[in-house]
């Protein structure tokens, strides 16, 4: 009970001071500030969507980047079809990451360990052609949003300020609803059958059903993160599939803290803040953010999933 | 037709050779030691990066070919004895993330030394002729050496595989690692010789196909996971099934393309059958990979788990 009390008051202190960032930018007079954190939040909304099944399904989904692609051109689609409401973007992500997930899922898990890593990957990939080859939406080089989606048949969304609160909000309200979804009998299942999905099945659950509507929530909530963030950018291309993209939301939740869904919330923040701030030191950064990972990992003596989860691995 | 139809199947068993040669240095690391090797395909591309700079250095494609061999085993095993070596009890997860730091570290590096523009490297001018096939068609005789060289690695591999000692063993850690240990085999040793063999397999590929694609940071990243899908396809641990797995992906990647938008144009009007052909013929081979693990979930050539 203490702990839930601590990780309770954790994420009171984290929202809160994502709540006042707004202020201490106008203060610094910096408005970039602002720009970053929503980025982060976007991140973050697509890790906390990763974590659900990594940390609590044990699902390693090397694809996660699909759906935030997924999301962020139905923006771009809609937007050109003349519909601008927020509502209707986040609908048309959400359902076409539930097709999605519903078809790749349904094939990804009737395979384990590195099949599921390299199919998720694969399928991920596919996404990704498929929008390249999308000539009418710019292919290769995307499209640049003429404006940002409507809130309510205004743009109020064009203010940068408005977008993050609705993003930060957007955030709350799903990190609640993951919290609720691990707590409930579906996300003991979901636990349950990542432990040992023999015992589960025998004693009368069938793990593919949950794990299969935990991969589809999973994705659904990704391309929340996608919509979010092409109103940010105000660009929707290939690049959001990238499945360089779908590691770095890996490094997140692996940075944050697998299974703890607001770790991923800190390890999306801490991720792009370094990135930020390699950014600033060389145009090489990558190289340093790919030595600090290699050395994370060698580091952890009994892997970094071990670093944060209490249970040992059989 | 007939021609072209010949010509592209050339094509395909040409790129489904070179998967075939980064798919089975991977397949191998993925079966026998249960490991995520994500920067597989970075050495796919420093051999091709080398073997430019090497060519450069000597004036010889050839005697750069052979330069870039020893270089990226030794690459390989310096990978091995940093890094991988530390990880293979670790679960997927760890190896994940290391190795997919050792792609961000390489591909970065890479820029480093040789700069973010593509480069090329000229053809041999003994092997850069065309040879008649049938009729008006000609084939690049350099397409055809490739074929030949990595049908030739097939066949090593085979032999190596099927009828030595170090084969032998080979397919007894694929079986089951802990009793090849408890017999008395060095398995950490076994493990480096893969590691650094399969590293110089996809070194290889790079280099022999330095004079026919441009050279850029991005190549190994495409390949990488057209060989995921060949594996899967093949089946983990299976070197045969890597070959039939890659001559597929390739013959059907390559016939997709430039069949794909003549057949649909059968049942569409030609505008819209061009556009779909375009659409579809990239997402083919992953149709091909969810089709086949619907019917068998380890592959072709997976062994039942």
């Amino acid at each position: 009970m203490s702990r839930l009390m601590t990780r309770r008051n954790a994420a009171l202190l984290l929202f809160s001071g994502f709540a006042l960032l707004p202020f201490v930018a106008t203060m610094l007079g910096d408005s970039y500030l602002v720009v970053i954190a929503t980025r982060i939040l976007g991140f973050a909304i697509a890790a906390l969507a990763l974590d659900l099944i990594l940390g609590y399904g044990g699902m390693v989904s090397f694809g996660h980047a699909a759906y935030v692609g997924i999301g962020a051109y139905s923006v771009a689609i809609l937007s050109r079809a003349g519909i601008t409401d927020l509502g209707a973007h986040l609908l048309a992500g959400i359902a076409g990451a539930v097709l999605f997930a519903l078809v790749t899922g349904a094939i990804s898990l009737r395979t384990r360990g590195i099949y599921f890593i390299m199919i998720t990957l694969a399928f991920a990939q596919m996404a990704f052609f498929f929008f390249v080859s999308l000539s009418a939406y710019g292919g290769d080089d995307g499209v640049t949003l003429r404006a940002r989606s409507t809130l309510l048949g205004r743009p109020l969304l064009e203010d940068d300020r408005t977008l993050y609160y609705v993003t930060l909000a957007i955030l709350v309200a799903l990190y609640l609803l993951a919290v609720a979804i691990t707590r409930s009998r579906f996300g003991r299942v979901l636990t349950g059958a990542r432990e040992n999905p023999v015992r589960m099945q025998a004693i009368g659950f069938s793990p593919f059903r949950y794990q299969l509507t935990a991969f589809v929530i999973s994705g659904a909530m990704a391309s929340v993160a996608g919509v979010m963030l092409a109103n940010q950018t105000g660009f929707v291309s290939p690049a959001f599939m990238n499945w360089h993209v779908s590691g770095e939301l890996v490094v997140m939740v692996v940075l944050g803290g697998i299974g703890n869904l607001l770790g991923a919330v800190a390890g999306a923040t801490i991720a792009l803040l370094l990135e930020e701030w390699l950014g600033l030191l060389t145009e090489h950064w990558r190289l340093l953010f790919g030595l600090i990972l290699v050395v994370i990992v060698l580091a952890s003596r009994d892997g970094v999933s071990g670093l944060f989860r209490r249970r040992d691995r059989p | 037709m007939t021609s072209l139809f010949l010509l592209q199947l050339l094509n395909g068993v040409q790129f489904g050779i070179l998967l075939f040669l980064i798919a089975a240095g991977l397949t191998l690391v993925f079966g026998i030691m249960d490991f995520v090797n994500l920067a597989h395909g970075v050495i796919y591309m420093v051999g091709a990066y080398l073997a430019v700079s090497f060519t450069q250095m000597t004036g010889s494609y050839g005697l750069g070919l052979l330069l870039t061999l020893p270089a990226t085993l030794l690459i390989g095993l310096v990978l091995e004895l940093l890094v991988f070596r530390r990880l293979y009890d670790r679960p997927h997860l760890d190896q994940v993330l290391a190795t997919f730091g050792l792609v961000m570290i390489v591909t970065e590096g890479v820029q480093i030394i040789w700069g973010a523009a593509p480069l090329s490297v000229a053809m041999p001018e003994a092997l850069s002729g065309s040879i008649p096939l049938i009729g008006q068609m000609r084939y690049p005789v350099f397409r055809l050496v490739v074929i030949g060289a990595g049908l030739a690695t097939a066949l090593g591999l085979y032999l190596i595989i099927g009828h030595t000692r170090i084969g032998m063993r080979l397919r007894a850690g694929a079986t089951s690692r802990a009793m090849v240990s408890a017999l008395g085999v060095d398995i950490h040793k076994l493990f480096t010789v893969i590691f650094a063999f399969g590293a110089m397999l996809a070194g290889f590929a790079g280099a022999m196909v330095a004079p026919i694609l441009t050279v850029d940071p991005g190549m190994g990243e495409q390949v990488l996971i057209l060989a995921f899908v060949v594996i899967v396809i093949g089946g983990i641990g299976s070197v045969r099934g890597a070959f039939a797995g890659a001559l597929l992906v390739g013959i059907v990647d390559t016939m997709g393309r430039s069949f794909g938008p003549i057949l649909l144009r059968l049942v569409m009007e030609p505008a819209a059958a061009g556009q779909a052909g375009r659409v579809l013929a990239p997402m083919l081979v992953y149709i091909l990979m969810a089709a086949i693990l619907a019917a068998r979930p380890t592959g072709l050539f997976g062994q039942k788990t």
